[in-house]
């Protein structure tokens, strides 16, 4: 580790909490022109983060201290997955401090910290959004950690530094496995950021909410954060699949014109994403909850098959 | 006077142990004297025997043997690192239970308290006795005294039936286990008589005796542990035991039995493993651990949910061992002591965080005489201690980063990610994939975790009474803090325990992984290369709660920190009583609806038209439809045929003996 590193380190987290909010914006907007509205402005998150920092916390009579704390909790988890997932450079201090498998851990850690929050007061939509969005991450869970082994057998590592560095430097060789984790984990990631076609991040329809639901009774600056924390989560999740499967342009040493270039190919990838994404929000309806198990069973089924095609036909590569 | 040797040191805390227990005989009645005097003094014994093995790590095995017994027949005893691993677990796992014991017991209906310490500290006596058994004689005499005196504990409120049945059905099929692993030692000692554990490291026996032996223990020991399909007793004796017992029995009894496994197929059975030994374990382990935390996720009973977890744990357990096995049969031995090690630290840690949770699950019964989850809620306003040590265990329990479960899981999936290497041309793609149900069985015991966190002690309490429910006394707070420091120092401090257990691990395969550990530094967990996988559980937890004062203060600086209070929103719902809330079975409805094969489920749901509208739900076990149920008729109608012979007349059983000798003596013509 070198001070370099150090500083490259604190700038992806910075660029982080930057960029999260105006990748939910640019989606927003996409959705909007999709659906034939008039958009809303590209800043419009930093505004309402804004606004709701600057209101005060409505507090429920029955909140235990265990609610005043989730949010920051999550925060935190969330700006520990984008120190570790590597956005710009492979060369991060932070890396070595989990690997993907602790990556899914530390998304688990926020989501069993949220669901609490959300059953703490009491009512009935915040345990009826708990529940659901255990039962999301249980069955995505599985399937996330086939694509994980998948990429993994490959690279023979588990750490995501040097899972990106092996297939951003290699012969460009197409593996069909990845292919298969490719799609396997963007079905993950739908479900996990709660997009559709599992919940709808636009909806105030009570029975249809998961994350929603959940987060009713937050208000203020911990409302802010939860909501801050979702876009991080979104951007992590991105930048992780960018990474694995599209992994060109990320600078491997730690140099300020490596970094220079990588900034805007990630954001021009990012953009895309987002817009695909935008793209798939708008064609698709929300599917009934109990549908949600036949969606990710389906993309457990590909990442199983990702990872046999792994094992059975690419052994030699 | 030679020096005390640390096996010495041992049998001075099996002593201690027996006199304490003694010393409540001359007071049977006095409770202060017995909880507040023998039972701390029986944590101290504890804590130093945990030391003790802590301090012997690494050294070579000491063996003593003991005159008692039989005349011809003297205990052979021995420590290796082994017994030390598993020594250390039941020292500081029952400091912190005993602790929590001497604010715990009350005065009851039931045995009286000077029995209950006799039973409590036969019971750690015992156990301690197995881990140091090292002939067969020795093993089983232990065994059957652990099995005795947590039967007495179960059934400790026996003034209720179902606490006599459940303590009845535990009795059985601990016998059940305790022949086939009797019958397991007797094939080992191949017809020499010898039942030293020496002469049956020495056996070389055929394929054939060697998979009998060690199916045979497989089935004893799954019987103590609650492998999937003799663990019917498991969450019918938790529940029923009183707390600090269900603690004892699921923190450590049930890891004596995985002792047991682990020295029968890597230590006495060590020089001839066959390949699909690894498979059936491995396939017993998931069958299990998906089992377990499926059924802990329906439950409505605390301690039942807690105990179908412990269930699932001892499948995690089963699947790293058969791992293990399946390494080390292929001359793997560094993958081998991988899975061996996530066994191991899987050991430790679930002996604190399952200990936690039932002592916390004690104090809320102490709080609120209330088992089932559907009555409880928002205890963490008025119990916060508690509260806050049982979210230590949820997470621990849960395996999530930065306390101990989450270490073991993630030894457990590297471990798994290297079986694409097996030299089997199916076995290296099965076993891969089946890491899938590891996580799933990760990811449904979070679903459980959260639940059993949530309704007990989140949302709007359920009843008037929970209210004036008071938080745990010092006593129980000391025992409680103490076993979530050892959730957290496993958690965040892997490495300098894994060099610790590695001796273990070096014993039974001959390599561990310390050797490699140590040039990446204490603070960083990377089994076999820094390159392949780290975890760094510190600096983990460092940026966590650094962004998370920072954000807090940042906050607060560049904005405010004002609160209002005002009444829940829930969208402008007017009626938000405690009956809005979800209940336990209303939560855990997502599972019964996806699994719905996989339960064996009676339900009653209300349709508009009913007068009195009634919701019921009863989940049962498929297994006692399937197997013991018919087990029992069988036995039953074959008891009846039996009977049919006593007519209960003098005369029919003269006849009998007549027609006997007349038979006889056809038979036996010369």
């Amino acid at each position: 580790m070198n001070i370099f590193g150090l500083v490259g380190q604190i700038f992806a987290i910075a660029l982080a909490l930057f960029l999260a909010p105006l990748l939910t914006g640019w989606v927003n907007q996409c959705r909007a022109w999709f659906q034939n509205r008039s958009a809303p402005p590209l800043m419009q998150p930093y505004y309402t983060l804004h606004k709701l920092f600057l209101k005060d916390v409505v507090l429920a009579h029955g909140a235990s201290p265990l609610f005043r704390f989730a949010p920051f909790v999550v925060f935190g988890c969330m700006i520990l997955a984008c120190a570790i997932v590597p956005t710009l450079s492979t060369d991060l201090p932070f890396a070595p401090a989990a690997d993907m498998l602790a990556l899914v851990g530390v998304f688990g850690l926020a989501r069993i910290f949220i669901s609490l929050a959300a059953m703490d007061i009491g009512t009935s939509f915040g345990s009826l959004g708990g529940r659901r969005e255990m039962l999301v991450g249980f069955l995505a869970e599985p399937a996330l950690l086939m694509v994980i082994f998948t990429t993994a057998l490959i690279c023979q590592s588990t750490s995501v530094a040097t899972i990106v560095e092996t297939l951003a430097h290699r012969d460009f060789i197409i593996y069909p496995s990845l292919a298969f984790a490719g799609i396997a984990f963007s079905f993950v990631s739908l479900a996990e950021n709660a997009r559709v076609p599992v919940d709808n991040p636009a909806t105030h329809l009570e029975l249809t909410m998961i994350h929603e639901a959940m987060i009713l009774e937050y208000s203020g600056r911990h409302l802010a954060l939860v909501e801050w924390a979702a876009s991080l989560k979104l951007y992590a999740y991105s930048c992780l699949g960018l990474a694995l499967f599209m992994p060109w342009g990320i600078a491997s040493g730690a140099s300020i014109l490596g970094l220079a270039a990588a900034l805007p190919i990630l954001m021009a990838k990012l953009a895309v994403g987002g817009f695909l994404l935008a793209g798939i929000e708008s064609v698709n309806a929300k599917l009934r909850i109990f549908r949600a198990p036949e969606f990710l069973g389906t993309a457990f089924l590909l990442a199983v098959l990702g990872l046999l095609v792994r094992l059975l036909l690419e052994t030699r590569v | 006077m030679p020096p005390l040797l640390p096996i010495d040191l041992l049998l001075i805390a099996v002593a201690a142990w027996l006199l304490i227990g003694l010393a409540g005989l001359a007071a049977p009645g006095n409770l202060r004297y017995i909880s507040k005097r023998l039972f701390p003094l029986g944590a101290l014994v504890g804590l130093a025997l945990g030391a003790t093995a802590l301090n012997f790590l690494g050294s070579g095995p000491q063996v003593a043997v003991l005159a008692i017994g039989l005349p011809d027949l003297p205990f052979h005893l021995r420590l290796d690192n082994l017994t030390a691993v598993f020594a250390l677990l039941l020292g500081f796992a029952s400091a912190g239970i005993s602790v929590y014991a001497a604010g715990y017991f009350r005065k009851g209906q039931g045995t009286a308290p000077g029995l209950l310490c006799l039973e409590y500290h036969f019971f750690l006596a015992s156990m301690l006795m197995v881990l140091m058994a090292d002939d067969a004689y020795a093993f089983m005499v232990a065994w059957e005294s652990m099995a005795l005196s947590s039967f007495f504990l179960v059934t400790t409120d026996h003034k209720h039936a179902e606490i006599r049945s459940a303590g009845y059905l535990y009795l059985l099929i601990a016998h059940v286990g305790a022949i086939a692993i009797l019958l397991s030692f007797g094939v080992m000692t191949s017809g020499t008589g010898d039942y030293s554990f020496a002469n049956m490291r020495e056996q070389h026996l055929s394929p054939f005796w060697a998979s009998s032996a060690y199916l045979l223990a497989l089935l004893g020991f799954g019987a103590k542990a609650g492998l999937v399909p003799v663990h019917v007793w498991l969450p019918e004796a938790h529940p029923a035991a009183p707390s600090p017992v269900s603690a004892l029995m699921s923190g450590v009894m049930l890891k004596t039995a995985i002792y047991g496994l682990m020295r029968v197929s890597f230590d006495l059975l060590g020089s001839q493993p066959l390949w699909w030994w690894g498979v059936v374990a491995m396939a017993v382990g998931l069958v299990t651990a998906l089992f377990g935390v499926l059924y802990s996720t329906v439950q409505s009973d605390m301690k039942r949910l807690l105990a179908y977890s412990s269930i699932e744990n001892i499948g995690l357990l089963a699947v790293g061992i058969g791992l293990a096995l399946l390494f080390r049969s292929y001359k793997m031995p560094v993958l081998a002591a991988l899975a061996l090690t996530a066994v191991l630290y899987h050991c430790l840690a679930h002996a604190g965080f399952k200990s936690l949770l039932f002592l916390c699950t004690g104090s809320v019964l102490h709080a609120t005489k209330e088992r089932s989850l559907g009555k409880l809620g928002g205890l963490i306003h008025p119990m916060p201690w508690v509260a806050w040590l049982a979210l230590v265990g949820v997470i621990a329990s849960t395996g999530l980063p930065p306390l101990s479960g989450f270490v073991s899981e993630w030894l457990l999936l590297q471990a798994f990610l290297f079986s694409p290497g097996l030299p089997h041309s199916w076995l290296n793609m099965v076993v891969p994939v089946s890491a899938a149900v590891v996580a799933l069985v990760a990811a449904l015991a979070g679903f459980a975790m959260v639940k059993f966190f949530g309704i007990i002690f989140l949302g709007q309490a359920r009843e008037e009474a929970l209210k004036d429910a008071h938080d745990a006394g010092p006593w129980e707070r000391v025992g409680l803090v103490w076993l979530a420091g050892l959730s957290l120092a496993l958690g965040v401090l892997p490495s300098t325990i894994i060099s610790l257990i590695d001796a273990a691990t070096r014993q039974l395969l001959g390599t561990g992984l310390a050797d490699r550990m140590k040039e990446n530094g204490w603070w960083m967990l990377a089994p076999i290369s820094p390159e392949r996988a780290s975890y760094q559980p510190l600096i983990f937890l460092a940026v966590i709660t650094a962004s998370l004062l920072l954000g807090r203060q940042l906050v607060r600086r560049l904005y405010h920190g004002r609160v209002r209070r005002s009444p829940a929103w829930d969208c402008g719902y007017v009626f938000q009583g405690p009956r809005a809330q979800d209940t336990a079975e209303g939560f855990s409805q997502p599972i019964r609806r996806i699994f719905e094969t996989l339960f064996r489920m009676q339900s009653h749901i209300p349709t508009i038209r009913d007068e009195r509208p009634y919701y019921s739900v009863k989940v049962e076990d498929h297994f006692w439809h399937w197997l013991y149920l018919p087990l029992a008729r069988l036995v039953t109608a074959f008891s009846h045929l039996v009977a049919r012979l006593q007519g209960g007349r003098i005369a029919i059983y003269l006849l009998y003996s007549f027609v006997t000798l007349i038979f006889l003596l056809l038979v036996a013509r010369p």
